[in-house]
C-alpha cells in the first residue's frame, strides 16, 4: 500500500532541479516554458496581460515574452475560442484562457462544431492545436457563476480531449502535454487546489502545497502523457475513480475511514485510461465515482456504465456514483451541495456493507 | 392573466409588437420603387489611409461603378484592362454554367444537397481577383466562386459534391462545404457565421508574425445576427486586424427576408459605425464596384489600417439551396424586377459599350465553358457519384476525429466492422 507521500513518478525526463510550487506556478511555469521553447505558442484571455490574470496563472508573461504573445481580449468567449481556432489555422498553437469554466457557453459552438472538428471536416487539411485553459469548480464560495464543473458537456462531444490535474506536478506536465498536442484540449484547473490540497472539510484551516510531495515541481521541461490516469493510493479493498479536487477529499476520508482503498486520479477524461480503471475494479471488485459535477448525465455515468461493462462479473456491490446534486451551484449552501466527506462516508459505508 | 385589464393604466396606449413582413409575397407584383438605388459614380471615394470617422456616409449609400449605359464612372472605377474584365466575366460565366450543372446533378439524384450563387456571382468572384492569391478567404457556403476565380479544379470540386473516391474531403463533409488549403480557402462550416471570428484569429496571426498575408471573410445579411459576428467585429477592431468583413446582402436567409436581422432600421455596412471601423456599402451586382472595394478595403489592411466591413448589397436569384423552393415564400417576379440587375449581364454590357466583347464572343463563350464543365462533370464521375453508394473505406468513418485514434474510437470502429460482417453483405463496396 502507498498514499499520496509518493514520490513523482519518473515522466521528469532527468534528475533536473525542482523547486517548491502551487498549482497557479505550476501552471505558470508551463506557459513560460513553452512559451520559450515554442514561438508559436501565445497566450490570450480576459485580464491575462498586464495583470497577469484573476489568478495569477499568466503574471509576468507578458513582460517576459512581449504583447504580441500574451494579451488582454475583449470580453467575449465566442470570440477568443474562434479567434484562437483562426490562428490555429494560421499555424499558431493558441492557450486561450476562459477566466471561469462558467463562462465558457458563449464559446460552445466554436469550440464543439469548430474546434472540435475542424480536422475532420477538412479531412486534416486544418486542425485546432489549441488548448483551452479555465478554472473549474467550487468551494471557494463562487456561487452558481463562478463555481461549475462543466467537463461532462465535453466529453460528450467528439473531437475534443479534456484534462484535469489534481497537483501542482501533475498541472505542469499534463498541460506541457495538452500544449504539445495537436488537437484541442480543454484543461480544466480545480480552483479549489491552486493554493493548496484539500481534505474536504471547509471548517478546517487551509493547507498548502508547500508540505506536499507533489508541491515539489522540476523547474525545467517535462510531459506527462495525456491520457494515463494515476494510482494515487493502491489498496483492495475498493477502486475510487475521481479527479481533480476530489482525489484529495477521497484520500482523506478514505484516511480516515482506515479503508484499503485504492484511489485512481484520471487525470484526463479523454482519452480515458480504460487498462487502469478496469485492472483496478477487477482487483477491488467494488467501484465507487466521485464528482464534483451534477449527477444526472455527469461523467460519473459513463464511468459507471465502461465499468460495469467491462467489469460487471467481478462486481460484488453495485457501482456507488457520489456526486453534486442536480441544483445550480449554490452560494450560501455550498457545503450542503459539495460530495464531502459525509457523502463519500455513507456512500463507503454503503458499498462496503457485505465486505 | 387579465391583470392588465382590471387595473388599466389609464391614458396609456396598448403596446403593440411588430414583426418584420417583406414587401412581396407568393403571387404579389413586384415593384422595388422603394429600393433607392443612388446614381454610379456618386460616391466619394477616401484615401485608404483616412480615420473610419471621416466617411460614415459610405455606410448609407451604394458604391456604384457601372451605370445603366454600361460605362464605368466615377472615382471607384478601378480601371481594368479590359483583359482582367474579361477574365473577370469569364469566372462569373464559369461559375453560372458550373452551378446550374451541380443543381440539375442533384435533382438527378447524383448527390444530397448543392447551392447556388445565381445572381450574386460578382460579389465572390470580383473580390477574389482584388485580394491577392495567398490572402486567406474564411467563405460561407456561397463563395464558390473564389475557388472558380483562384482557378481551382472544377473536377475537384465535384468529386467534393459527389462524396467519391477522389473527393479530398473523404466523403467527411456535406456537398460544397469545401477545404482547399492551398488555394487559401477556408473549411467551410454549416454553422453560420463561425467563420467571422476565425479569419480574425488568422488575420491577428498573420499581424503578430509580421507576414503581409491579409484574411477575408463572408457571411450573409441574416446571419449578421449571430453573436460571431459582434465578436469579431469588437476582436477586429480592438487590434486592427488586417481583415475583410463582407456581408453579402441578397435580401433572403432561406424563407426569411433581411428585415429579421435589422434591415427595415438600418444598412449592414452601418453595423461597421458603432465598431468604429471603415464600411463601405457596395452594389453588389457590380463586379467593378466589388473589386473596388475590395481592393481598397485590401490596401487598407495591408498599411495596417484595420478591418473594412463591406456590404454587397444584391439578390439571391435562387432559392437558398435544393432543399427549398422560393415559390413558397416570395414572389416569383423578385429576382426579374431586381434594380441593380444580373452581374454578369453588367459586366458584359461594360466591355461591349468599350468595344471589348461582343453578343457572339459571348454566346460562343458560353457555350465552351458548359462543354468545359460537362466534361468536367463526365471526369469527377468516373470517381463515382453519392448516388451509387458509398465510395470511402468504412473505417475512414473514424480518420480525423483525434490525430491519433484513442482505445475507445478503435473499439468503436472495430464494432462498425463486425456489423458489416454480421449484415453479411460489404457496405463500402458501389451498388
Amino acid at each position: 500500500m502507498s498514499d499520496m507521500t509518493q514520490a513523482p513518478e519518473s515522466e521528469a525526463t532527468d534528475a533536473e532541479p525542482t523547486t517548491r510550487m502551487n498549482m497557479i506556478q505550476a501552471i505558470n511555469s508551463a506557459m513560460d516554458i513553452m512559451m520559450e521553447r515554442d514561438p508559436d505558442v501565445i497566450v490570450m484571455g480576459e485580464d491575462v496581460g498586464y495583470f497577469g490574470g484573476v489568478f495569477r496563472a499568466t503574471a509576468g508573461l507578458q513582460a517576459k515574452h512581449g504583447k504580441t504573445r500574451v494579451f488582454d481580449t475583449p470580453i467575449t468567449e465566442c470570440g477568443i475560442i474562434g479567434v484562437a481556432v483562426g490562428m490555429g489555422a494560421y499555424g499558431l498553437r493558441p492557450v486561450p484562457e476562459i477566466q471561469f469554466a462558467d463562462y465558457i457557453y458563449p464559446a460552445l459552438d466554436q469550440l464543439v462544431s469548430e474546434a472540435a472538428r475542424l480536422r475532420y471536416r477538412s479531412a486534416g487539411e486544418f486542425t485546432s492545436p489549441i488548448t483551452v485553459r479555465s478554472p473549474f469548480g467550487g468551494g471557494i464560495f463562487g456561487g452558481q457563476t463562478h463555481s461549475q464543473s462543466p467537463e461532462g458537456l465535453f466529453t460528450h462531444m467528439s473531437g475534443i480531449k479534456t484534462v484535469i490535474p489534481s497537483t501542482p506536478y501533475d498541472a505542469k506536465g499534463l498541460l506541457i502535454a495538452a500544449i504539445e498536442d495537436n488537437d484541442p484540449t480543454l484543461f480544466f484547473e480545480p480552483k479549489r487546489i491552486y493554493n493548496g490540497p484539500f481534505d474536504g472539510y471547509w471548517d478546517r484551516p487551509s493547507q498548502n502545497w508547500s508540505k506536499h510531495p507533489a508541491g515539489e515541481v522540476p523547474t525545467g521541461y517535462y510531459k506527462i502523457e495525456l491520457g494515463k490516469a494515476k494510482i494515487v493510493r493502491a489498496g483492495e479493498a475498493l477502486t475510487i475513480l475521481a479527479y481533480g479536487t476530489m482525489v484529495h477529499v477521497c484520500a482523506a476520508v478514505v484516511a480516515e475511514a482506515r479503508i484499503d482503498a485504492e484511489i485512481v486520479d484520471l487525470r484526463t477524461l479523454v482519452p480515458l485510461d480504460i487498462e487502469t480503471i478496469e485492472a483496478s475494479v477487477k482487483k477491488t471488485g467494488r467501484c465507487m465515482i466521485v464528482h464534483e459535477a451534477t449527477r444526472t448525465s455527469g461523467f460519473g455515468a459513463e464511468l459507471s456504465a465502461i465499468v460495469q461493462e467491462r467489469c460487471f462479473y467481478h462486481l460484488e456491490a453495485p457501482i456507488e456514483r457520489v456526486t453534486g446534486f442536480d441544483t445550480p451551484y449554490p452560494h450560501s449552501l455550498e457545503w450542503a451541495y459539495f460530495p464531502g466527506p459525509v457523502r463519500i462516508g455513507e456512500a463507503l459505508k454503503k458499498i462496503m456493507k457485505d465486505a | 392573466m387579465t391583470m392588465a385589464s382590471e387595473h388599466p393604466r389609464a391614458n396609456l396606449q396598448p403596446l403593440t409588437l411588430h414583426i418584420p413582413e417583406p414587401k412581396f409575397r407568393p403571387g404579389d407584383a413586384v415593384d422595388f420603387a422603394e429600393v433607392d438605388v443612388p446614381p454610379a459614380g456618386e460616391a466619394r471615394r477616401p484615401d485608404t489611409a483616412d480615420k473610419a470617422s471621416d466617411f460614415i456616409d459610405l455606410a448609407y449609400t451604394l458604391v456604384r461603378v457601372l451605370d445603366d449605359d454600361g460605362n464605368a464612372v466615377g472615382p471607384w472605377d478601378p480601371k481594368l484592362s479590359p483583359d482582367v474584365m474579361r477574365r473577370m466575366l469569364r469566372s462569373m460565366a464559369l461559375l453560372r454554367a458550373f452551378d446550374e450543372r451541380m443543381f440539375r446533378a442533384q435533382r438527378q439524384g447524383k448527390t444530397s444537397f448543392y447551392m447556388k450563387a445565381l445572381g450574386e456571382e460578382a460579389v465572390a468572384v470580383a473580390a477574389a481577383y482584388a485580394l491577392d492569391y495567398e490572402d486567406m478567404c474564411f467563405p460561407s457556403y456561397r463563395q464558390q466562386g473564389l475557388l472558380i476565380a483562384r482557378g481551382w479544379s472544377l473536377v475537384d470540386m465535384m468529386n467534393q459534391i459527389y462524396s467519391n473516391t477522389a473527393d479530398r474531403l473523404g466523403g467527411k463533409q456535406l456537398p460544397i462545404m469545401y477545404s482547399v488549403k492551398e488555394a487559401g480557402f477556408f473549411s467551410i462550416s454549416g454553422n453560420l457565421t463561425t467563420q467571422y471570428p476565425q479569419a480574425v484569429g488568422w488575420a491577428m496571426a498573420s499581424a503578430a508574425k509580421g507576414d503581409t498575408r491579409i484574411a477575408a471573410t463572408w457571411c450573409g445579411e441574416g446571419s449578421t445576427a449571430e453573436g460571431d459576428f459582434h465578436s469579431a467585429c469588437t476582436f477586429a477592431a480592438v487590434y486592427r486586424a488586417p481583415v475583410i468583413f463582407n456581408v453579402v446582402n441578397n435580401q433572403w436567409a432561406i424563407s426569411s427576408f433581411s428585415g429579421f436581422a435589422g434591415a427595415e432600421a438600418t444598412t449592414f455596412a452601418a453595423r461597421a459605425v458603432g465598431y468604429g471601423i471603415a464600411g463601405l456599402r457596395v452594389d453588389g451586382n457590380d463586379a467593378l464596384a466589388v473589386y473596388a472595394a475590395t481592393e481598397w478595403a485590401a490596401e487598407r489592411a495591408r498599411t495596417n489600417q484595420g478591418p473594412t466591413l463591406i456590404e454587397h448589397f444584391t439578390y439571391r436569384a435562387e432559392g437558398h439551396s435544393t432543399s427549398d423552393d422560393p415559390g413558397q415564400y416570395r414572389s416569383e417576379g423578385e429576382p426579374n424586377a431586381w434594380p441593380l440587375g444580373d452581374p454578369i449581364k453588367r459586366l458584359k454590357d461594360h466591355l461591349i459599350a468599350i468595344g471589348e466583347w461582343d453578343e457572339e464572343r459571348h454566346a460562343a463563350q458560353d457555350k465552351e465553358l458548359a462543354e468545359q464543365v460537362k466534361a468536367a462533370q463526365k471526369e469527377a464521375e468516373k470517381n463515382g457519384i453519392l448516388g451509387h453508394g458509398l465510395h470511402q473505406p468504412l473505417e475512414s468513418l473514424f480518420d480525423g476525429v483525434f490525430e491519433e485514434l484513442p482505445w475507445h474510437l478503435k473499439e468503436q470502429r472495430q464494432q462498425m466492422l463486425d456489423e458489416e460482417t454480421a449484415s453479411g453483405r460489404p457496405w463500402d463496396r458501389k451498388a
